[in-house]
């Protein structure tokens, strides 16, 4: 098509106009103008930071990409090499992300109820959230479980939970995500056995454990047992499902947490592929073949308030890991797909004034979408203040439902490629991260970096710093250090029933009166028995499922053998 | 001559299962910062833990974090200890993390009356600390 612009006054026919010297020549000129404007009207801020604060340039063109950027090289086509574009040929125009919004309270019960309320509102995928107590493998009325019971997630004890759970549900039509980590084997087990009874076989099922345990001694800290044996059941997990779950995503490794707890976006996505590549080493170092189980990794961020950096980042993950897997030389192309979650930014969410809750979480999404995500979770405009209320959670799906279908962005495939910012951006993450990857690899490696809490302090200091820049004024937040308002609307809020603790305690107690006490005992046994020798710790603990052993008995029983990480006070 | 005042001891504490320990570590250096002593007890503590830690640390403050619902079973049971080891008098016990406001009355009934939520500017909880001190320096 030839265009209808007439141009011929400001470009004279010179094949030197698009030069990259008469680029910098007329770049000095602007310059010159830039500063002599600033000179008379300062900016209104001394520095223009990114919510990393990472100092952004006033203006980016051709000379911000370095002389070795190739479009061929760097970028590519969709679903070809290093996939910076994206995973699939069609990306949003084939299928759109599968909106999975997290739930998960009270008891099963309660739990099963929000997942038909969200499914019969046009939520395509299911996501659980479980309580602290089967988090940290403890029983509803172990001490530890005083008041946490039912409020963070929902309470599984036992099989008998998880067949409330999915009541109704039918588990080949659906896929489910579980966050879950030090136990993943055990809830993995249990939705195998649930499936089993609807009569769905366990090569039909799909969905994500997310069973990222290091970057729970980084971040998130919800761990049990020490990084080595933590890093065997993962690999068990991993053979196991290779054969008998081929659909099951065996990690989702996550960047959410790290940037939660207060890293910056360079941060999170640098710890984050840095421990992807430490199971990829692990998994081949246990004899895996790459294509047998790479296609099956997942990635899990987070998308903070800044668009374009956590566009960039989305960006750089897919051609940094593509890169990095590319030494494994993997025959299937799904070993090179970075394909992941993303969810909205809970750190970001005020308190004060709670709705505006609901344009941040629009920003962070559109970013999500922008970045290529293959599914996504919206926070509700209440989670600085409990867990989201059911009108909530509705606005925060609709977000998602407007972003698809009404502001035109998934038109056409990664739409800001060739944004000199973006590209600028994405390249610069990239080279930050390897940075970090050099440094680890200089204190030995990502469990030494961990035991010398190297990503612990590091993910510290950048909390401290952001929270220094708020208190300072060099960060605005609406509505908490700029355009307060005193008076406080109030939203309702969901209160977990103090009752749900009762009655989950009661169910434990029925289900262990109930079942085969002697056939528990042989299960349990054979769990230790694998765990102190190498059999794949998968079969005996879905034999210990299925005989109503709880999570928090086969927990003990493993710490009894592989011992219990006592974490770090450093602050 | 030069103020000989002690230094204010602070244990930060993080009693029950939460792992939340982003906000409970800027409100350590803040307090650093501001020239307190800041003893970090790490997490998953038992209410018994973390006075044990306050009596062997010999502490004026006790800052209990918690983000998981779970203050109105914990924080009850850690006023309760205090009481029982004789500490309550002297001991000045603040709070933060998500604590629903329905739950503040109730928590100040108990003597916990310093109640920081998210977006709390550390420097109010500075001020709080220092002009609420239950034992002199």
């Amino acid at each position: 098509m030839t265009s209808k612009i007439d141009k011929s006054d400001e470009l004279p026919r010179d094949e030197k106009t698009n030069s990259l010297a008469d680029i910098k020549r007329k770049r000095l000129e602007w310059e010159e103008r830039y500063d002599k404007s600033v000179k008379k009207h300062p900016e209104h801020q001394g520095k223009f930071l990114t919510t990393s604060s990472k100092l952004i340039n006033p203006l980016y063109d051709p000379t911000d990409l370095p002389p070795t950027w190739n479009y061929s090289t760097d970028l590519g086509y969709p679903s070809s090499f290093p996939f910076t574009r994206g995973v699939q040929p069609t990306m949003y125009r084939g299928r759109l992300w599968t909106m999975r919004q997290f739930a998960g309270f009270g008891g099963a019960e309660e739990t099963n109820k929000r997942f038909k309320f969200l499914l019969a509102n046009g939520m395509t995928g299911l996501s659980v959230a479980f309580h602290l107590p089967t988090i940290y493998g403890r029983e509803s009325d172990h001490p530890m479980s005083l008041g946490e019971v039912g409020k963070l997630g929902v309470a599984i004890d036992t099989l008998k939970d998880m067949e409330i759970l999915f009541d109704g549900i039918p588990l080949d039509k659906v896929t489910t995500s579980m966050t879950i980590n030090a136990p993943a084997s055990i809830l993995l087990a249990m939705y195998i056995a649930v499936a089993e009874k609807q009569g769905v076989r366990s090569d039909q099922i799909g969905g994500t454990i997310q069973n990222d345990i290091l970057k729970e001694y980084i971040a998130q800290k919800s761990y049990i047992f020490p990084p080595k044996p933590s890093m065997r059941i993962i690999m068990d997990i991993i053979k196991y499902c290779s054969t008998h779950v081929p659909r099951w995503n065996t990690i989702s490794i996550s960047g959410y947490h790290i940037r939660e707890a207060g890293s910056t976006a360079v941060q999170e996505l640098a710890f984050t592929l840095v421990d992807g590549l430490e199971y990829v080493k692990w998994a081949v170092d246990a004899g895996l073949d790459i294509d047998d189980f790479a296609p099956r990794l997942s990635f899990f961020f987070n998308s903070h308030n800044d668009l374009f950096e956590e566009i960039a980042k989305y960006r750089a993950a897919r051609r940094i890991w593509a890169r990095h897997i590319k030494k494994y030389q993997p025959k299937n192309p799904r070993s090179f797909w970075l394909r992941f979650h993303t969810q909205t930014a809970g750190c970001s969410l005020t308190a004060q004034q709670p709705q505006i809750n609901v344009v941040r979480t629009t920003i962070q999404a559109l970013a999500a979408v922008l970045g290529g995500t293959q599914s996504l979770h919206t926070n509700s405009l209440d989670e600085a203040l409990a867990l989201p209320s059911e009108e909530a959670v509705e606005i925060a799906l609709r977000t998602q439902q407007i972003i698809a279908h009404e502001s035109g962005v998934t038109n056409t495939i990664d739409p800001l490629a060739g944004s000199y910012f973006v590209e600028a951006l994405t390249n610069e993450m990239e080279e930050e991260v390897e940075e970090y990857f050099t440094k680890i690899t200089q204190l030995g490696g990502v469990i030494p970096a961990i035991e010398k809490g190297f990503f612990q302090l590091e993910i510290a200091n950048a909390a401290y710093q952001y929270q220094k820049e708020i208190e300072e004024n060099q960060r605005i937040i609406v509505g908490v250090n700029e355009y307060s308002t005193g008076d406080e609307i109030k939203v309702p809020l969901l209160q977990v029933d103090e009752e749900v603790a009762k009655r989950q305690i009661e169910r434990l107690h029925q289900t262990k009166k109930e079942r085969d006490n002697d056939a528990v005992r042989i299960a349990l046994e054979n769990i230790r028995k694998a765990a102190e020798g190498t059999d794949n710790l998968m079969p005996p603990i879905l034999e210990a499922v299925k005989a109503y052993a709880s999570v928090g008995e086969i927990c003990d029983i493993l710490r009894e053998v592989f011992g219990e990480w006592k974490g770090d006070t450093l602050i | 001559m030069m103020n000989m005042v002690r230094k204010i001891r602070v244990l930060l504490a993080k009693p029950g299962l939460d792992g939340h320990d982003r906000g409970v570590k800027v409100v350590a250096r803040a307090l650093r910062d501001a020239g307190m002593e800041v003893i970090y007890t790490g997490l998953h503590k038992s209410s018994e833990q973390v006075v044990e830690a306050a009596l062997q640390e010999d502490v004026d403050v006790i800052g209990l974090s918690s983000l998981s619902g779970a203050h109105m079973a914990l924080f009850p049971r850690v006023m309760e200890l205090l009481k029982e080891n004789e500490m309550i008098d002297d001991t000045l016990v603040v709070a933060g993390g998500i604590i629903p406001d329905v739950d503040i009355p109730k928590l100040n009934e108990i003597g916990i009356k310093g109640i920081f939520g998210p977006g709390t500017d550390t420097a109010a909880i500075i001020d709080f600390i220092k002009s609420n001190l239950k034992r002199s320096l």
